[in-house]
């Protein structure tokens, strides 16, 4: 791609940890957080709310796996159980009467404490086999879900999320659900944005590139791993919470089964390691192109006389890879 | 609790383990020449199946006539994967092949669904379903002839990596720069391994096929298998055996005890719970060789 900071010089240290180096990334985060804000207005409902309302929300979710993917460098299969841990505490505090504000602080912390137990794996091995560990605590958590009615209300079941309320008030409309997930989208990439201009980014990153490489400069490598998947699982909680609160309205375990965990990383990988246009590009690809397609292949398959294409992929209910 | 029960559970869960064993021991076939973990294997297990059933059922050819054609298709398959996927791979970050093979997972599956449909067929292998006695315990025929195939694949193997190609193989597995430098092929040795991995599946997909019948749920198999390979050491075939044997009884003697505590369907927990233990205390496995990436 281009080399966008050709022509670019720094002279202070101030000016190479500036947040926007080209004077044109800032001009285009304002353009598209008023195109966000003004979205409601632009966007029909439907629209608004079965695609746009879940890209934000899993690229939110995509952010925060980049945090640990792509920053530190440690492959997670499990997010969507994290996420898991998340929405059910969430919607079980909700449920107990807790307003949503300390719900959504709950399932994130929730699932921090559970996800650091993630990280425990990480600390002894890496690579294939880090990936293989979490893919099998996904299917830990999976079936800890499936299996426990307390938790998810009996195997099948599904957990009614009550009305999502902000400060006492109700959200139902379509515009102020979509502005509460817009909201913690942004939010997570204002964190995102700036973790790179910290020193918590900075060791992140050299925990990455190479670990005791980090340790001889000083970065205790052990302890930013487990602050990384503590963030990361943090966000994943949140986010978890407000996909079931303003989008499924209701909690079940498919919702966050392993496909789900893969999705989401594919999403990362596509957007690429550690990029946060990439998230939103990346979630966008992975979620919206199985409607495209098979919309594509429906209205060929229409004008060849071909049967055989099923609509397998409902459009209104947009969920990745709904099996 | 009496003795001819747990011996009954015991050798059953052996035999069930060693069809477990066939799928790790196509995973290790190709982890051991290029170090890929082919998360892909359930679903090459599954297109094998289909494959002998589009031969045997579709078109009502006879099963030996069906196994071998399929056996030469998925040897091709296996050899077309290596070259189109994961050639171009070679040397990239170990999260880029593993998404790989995940993603060829969801297309293998995807494919099958669109043009056989999600319904279970049986494979009518012409096993007997009468239970096989041995003394007062009753064996399932099946699990006793799969039981047999993985032994043979396992000794087949054994004699194969002493050919010369088999050599090869080992050399290819050893060092890449080494092999390239002495004139092996290794592209050639890398896609002959996946070839042997697709007819291990073919294999594979007969026997689960007949156990279970043939559907989409063949392709969980990946977990057991992966279980097994990593209990077993990655890149050991004889670990496949001996590791599917220790798995598949821990986990019907230990999910009749769990079954009673925590009601059902502990089976999986089990092998999570052996796949996460294996990992963190001895990474390499039973018998594999243990260079494995440790911090």
């Amino acid at each position: 791609m281009f080399y966008r900071l050709s022509g670019v010089h720094h002279n202070s240290y101030k000016s190479d940890s500036k947040l926007f180096p080209v004077r044109a990334d800032r001009n285009a985060v304002i353009f598209f957080l008023v195109l966000g804000v003004a979205a409601p207005f632009l966007i029909p409902s439907l629209y608004l709310n079965s695609y746009i309302l879940p890209w934000l929300i899993w690229t939110a979710a995509v952010l925060g796996l980049n945090l640990v993917t792509g920053w530190a460098g440690q492959l997670h299969l499990g997010y969507a159980a994290v996420m898991a841990v998340g929405a059910y505490s969430a919607v079980h505090a909700a449920k107990f009467g807790i307003p949503w504000e300390f719900a959504l602080l709950i399932g994130g912390l929730a699932s921090s404490l559970i996800g650091s137990l993630f990280a425990f794996t990480a600390l002894r091995v890496k690579g294939l086999y880090l990936a293989l560990t979490t893919l099998a605590m996904q299917f830990v958590m999976d079936w800890v879900l499936t299996h426990s009615p307390a938790i998810s209300g009996g195997s099948h079941a599904s957990l009614q999320a009550p009305t999502f309320a902000l400060l006492g008030q109700k959200i139902t409309s379509d515009a102020g659900l979509y502005y509460v997930a817009f909201g913690w989208c942004v939010l997570v990439t204002i964190f995102m944005l700036n973790l790179k201009r910290t020193g918590l980014g900075r060791a992140l990153v050299a925990v990455r590139e190479k670990d005791f490489a980090a340790a001889i400069l000083g970065v205790n490598s052990f302890y930013y791993k487990v602050v990384a998947f503590a963030a990361s699982s943090f966000i994943a909680g949140v986010t978890g919470a407000l996909l079931v609160a303003t989008f499924y309205f209701l909690a079940a375990p498919e919702q966050f089964a392993v496909n789900v965990s893969i999705q989401v990383l594919a999403m990362v990988i596509i957007g690429g390691l550690g990029s946060i246009i990439g998230s939103y590009m990346g979630a966008a690809l992975i979620l919206l192109m199985p409607g495209v397609v098979n919309q594509i292949f429906s209205s060929v398959a229409e004008i060849m006389g071909w049967n055989w294409v099923s609509k397998r992929w409902p459009i209104s209910r947009m969920q990745p890879m709904a099996r | 609790m009496d003795w001819i029960f747990l011996a009954e559970l015991t050798v059953n869960g052996a035999l069930t383990g060693l069809l477990y064993s066939l799928v790790a021991i196509g995973l290790v076939l190709i982890y051991k020449s290029s170090a890929v973990p082919n998360l892909a294997q359930g679903a090459l297990t599954m297109l094998g199946a289909y494959i002998v059933l589009a031969f045997s059922h579709n078109l009502g050819w006879s099963l030996w006539i069906a196994i071998p054609l399929s056996v030469v298709i998925m040897f091709f398959v296996g050899i077309g994967i290596e070259r189109v996927a994961l050639r171009r791979l070679a040397g990239r970050p170990i999260v880029m092949i593993l998404m790989m093979t995940m993603g060829l997972d969801i297309f293998l599956r995807g494919t099958t669904l669109a043009i056989w449909g999600g319904s279970s067929r049986s494979m009518n292998l012409g096993v007997s379903y009468d239970p096989f006695f041995v003394g007062d315990m009753l064996l399932s025929r099946i699990h006793i002839l799969g039981a047999g195939v993985a032994i043979a694949l396992f000794v087949a193997f054994m004699l194969f990596f002493r050919t010369r190609m088999g050599i090869r193989l080992r050399a290819i597995s050893d060092d890449y720069l080494a092999s390239w430098s002495v004139g092996i092929s290794v592209e050639g040795g890398v896609g002959l391994s996946w070839g042997l991995a697709s007819i291990v599946a073919v294999a594979t997909g007969v026997i689960w096929g007949e156990v279970q019948g043939v559907d989409q749920s063949l392709s969980l198999l990946l977990l057991k298998g992966l279980t097994v390979a990593v209990l077993g050491g990655l890149d050991s075939i004889l670990g496949a055996i001996v590791a599917g044997i220790i798995l598949g009884i821990m986990e019907s003697v230990g999910s009749f005890y769990l079954d009673a505590i925590v009601g059902g369907g502990s089976r999986e927990l089990i092998v999570a719970a052996v796949l996460i233990l294996t990992v963190m205390i001895r990474p390499h496995g039973l018998f594999g060789r243990h260079d494995i990436e440790r911090i």
